[in-house]
């Protein structure tokens, strides 16, 4: 089952291209890293899935409808959120702004919405801190109670941004197998801008850098994707892995593609 | 204090800075979390043009000012909703001419000489009984606004664009919000005065913010705390014959001190122990 669909996308941004012709199918079961270079579109593209920029040309469908509508089947973990730390606000709190709902106007803070978070921070460990303050948890806590406010409203599409950034190496790994879990019921995509860290348990690779490449099981072994994503020599995709440990994944070139 | 209660006066003003504490209790908590302390000056100095304008044409006082300072408002709101990083130059321009316009339309007011200074540091002994009502009635309709938006108004200014995305109408909430504050400021300045309205707009909400857990709790110990603020300032300048609004706003500043050292003290012991 296909949750995005990303079909012959265009961007700019003061009549400067941001993203070109950009094609994307996440499906179910799909676990998809998205990097490239600062400044190459990755914000821009998470950004166009969201709903809060609009494509000049092109579709973005999540579950077959437009990023509006289908704003409670994505669950967003956004990267920053709030540097304040003092804001007056408990975890709980936090999560139970998943529940905010367009259509829903009233009554928004049900018990039922509340059982629901408290599910939700127990599902990430997190129910111990419910009623703590969100500025007082550790970084690493405080992206399993954002997780947790993305969880609430059972999405399809579960997109991070970042998501590792203020977790310690050992925390990755935890971290990464936490998203494996969630996987099962949800796609997941995650942005990330530190090109080194990409864990075993993301399935394939998206590049973006104005076009998108997209690298799956089956391109490192044959090219089956070649026709559909032909690349010129200037449209070389420019991001390198480098990876320590076992196992290393090596992903085609996307010059190789084209003969 | 009781004996001054006497007084119809004193005790118009002890109402007057009651009220006011409650309304900036409530706006205050949105102005220091939004961090919009800088757009909320620039209200409370851009208002003195309103009040210039409502002397020159003869309009009453209240209504004058709050189209005024709604309009400036509004300006500021839509630049630093869409060009964030330009705002505060802006804000500072419209800041000086509101209040350059305001002095030049008193001076060209004829035959009238209005107090200044009564403005600058407020004159809460003079609030008149109809001011009083008005204010109350503000202070209502805020509160229900406060309430029914609650969640929306805790998403935006939480997390801005996770509530963009689950359909909070983000940009209409912004508007509404600093709508709201010109209200409020345009209300204050009777009681302390367009110089110190941010003092008490902002001190009591920054004083209780790290210990507060919610938006709620924070608005109801901003409005407790400013209060106590209001009636300790007001005793000790009927006491000592000393300007009320300055009074309060010294007050204000010494807890605002006291508590920075506490926090400092705080952090040092967790520190070490």
């Amino acid at each position: 089952m296909t949750i995005l669909e990303i079909e012959n996308l265009d961007f700019s941004y003061n009549g400067e291209a941001v993203l070109q012709d950009v094609n994307l199918t996440v499906r179910q079961k799909d676990f998809v890293a998205i990097i490239g270079p600062n400044g190459g579109g990755k914000t821009t593209l998470l950004k166009l899935v969201l709903g809060l920029l609009t494509p000049a040309k092109g579709t973005v469908r999540v579950d077959g409808k437009s990023p509006q509508e289908a704003s409670s089947c994505i669950g967003y973990v956004p990267q920053n959120v709030h540097t304040n730390h003092s804001f007056p606000i408990t975890a709980i709190d936090v999560v139970l702004m998943g529940s905010l709902d367009p259509n829903k106007r009233l009554p928004r803070r049900s018990a039922i919405n509340r059982r629901d978070a408290l599910a939700a921070l127990e599902r990430m460990e997190m129910d111990a801190h419910a009623e703590k303050k969100i500025g007082v948890l550790s970084g690493g806590q405080r992206q399993r109670v954002f997780i947790a406010r993305a969880l609430m409203t059972q999405p399809k599409l579960l997109l991070l941004d970042e998501p590792t950034a203020s977790i310690d190496t050992k925390g990755q790994e935890d971290f990464y197998r936490l998203l494996e879990e969630l996987n099962q019921d949800a796609a997941v995509l995650v942005v990330s801008h530190d090109l080194l860290v990409i864990s075993r348990y993301v399935k394939s690779v998206a590049c973006v850098n104005k076009k998108l490449h997209y690298h799956d099981q089956a391109e490192i072994t044959g090219d089956m994707l070649e026709t559909m994503y032909p690349c010129t020599v200037e449209e070389v995709c420019p991001v390198e892995l480098v990876a320590h440990g076992l196992p290393h994944r090596v992903l085609a070139d996307h010059e190789r593609k084209r003969r | 204090m009781i004996e001054a209660l006497q007084f119809d006066f004193m005790r118009n003003a002890l109402a007057a800075g009651l009220l006011a504490s409650v309304i900036c209790g409530i706006m205050g908590t949105f102005v220091v979390v939004n961090r919009i302390v800088f757009l909320s000056g620039g209200i409370a100095h851009a208002a003195y043009g309103g009040i210039g304008l409502a002397f020159y044409f003869n309009w009453p006082y209240l209504p004058g000012t709050i189209g005024f300072s709604l309009f400036a408002a509004m300006v500021m709101a839509a630049i630093s909703y869409s060009v964030k990083h330009r705002a505060d130059t802006i804000i500072g321009v419209i800041w000086a001419l509101g209040m350059a316009f305001g002095i030049i339309l008193i001076d060209l007011t004829p035959g009238y000489n209005v107090d200044l200074m009564s403005y600058l540091f407020g004159s809460i002994l003079t609030v008149p009984r109809s001011d009083l009502l008005l204010m109350t009635i503000v202070g209502v309709i805020m509160t229900i606004l406060v309430v029914y938006y609650y969640q929306d108004l805790l998403a935006m200014s939480y997390d801005e664009e996770f509530a963009q995305i689950r359909g909070v109408p983000v940009k209409k909430l912004y508007f509404d919000l600093i709508g709201m504050l010109a209200i409020t400021i345009v209300m204050v300045i009777q009681v302390v005065g367009l110089i110190l309205v941010i003092a008490l707009l902002t001190i009591p909400p920054f004083i209780v913010e790290k210990y507060a857990n919610s938006l709620v709790q924070m608005m109801v110990a901003s409005s407790f705390l400013g209060a106590a603020f209001t009636i300790t300032g007001l005793w000790l300048s009927y006491h000592y014959n000393l300007t009320s609004g300055a009074s309060i706003i010294l007050v204000s500043g010494i807890v605002f001190l006291i508590s920075l050292v506490a926090d400092k003290i705080r952090a040092i012991s967790i520190k070490k122990g």
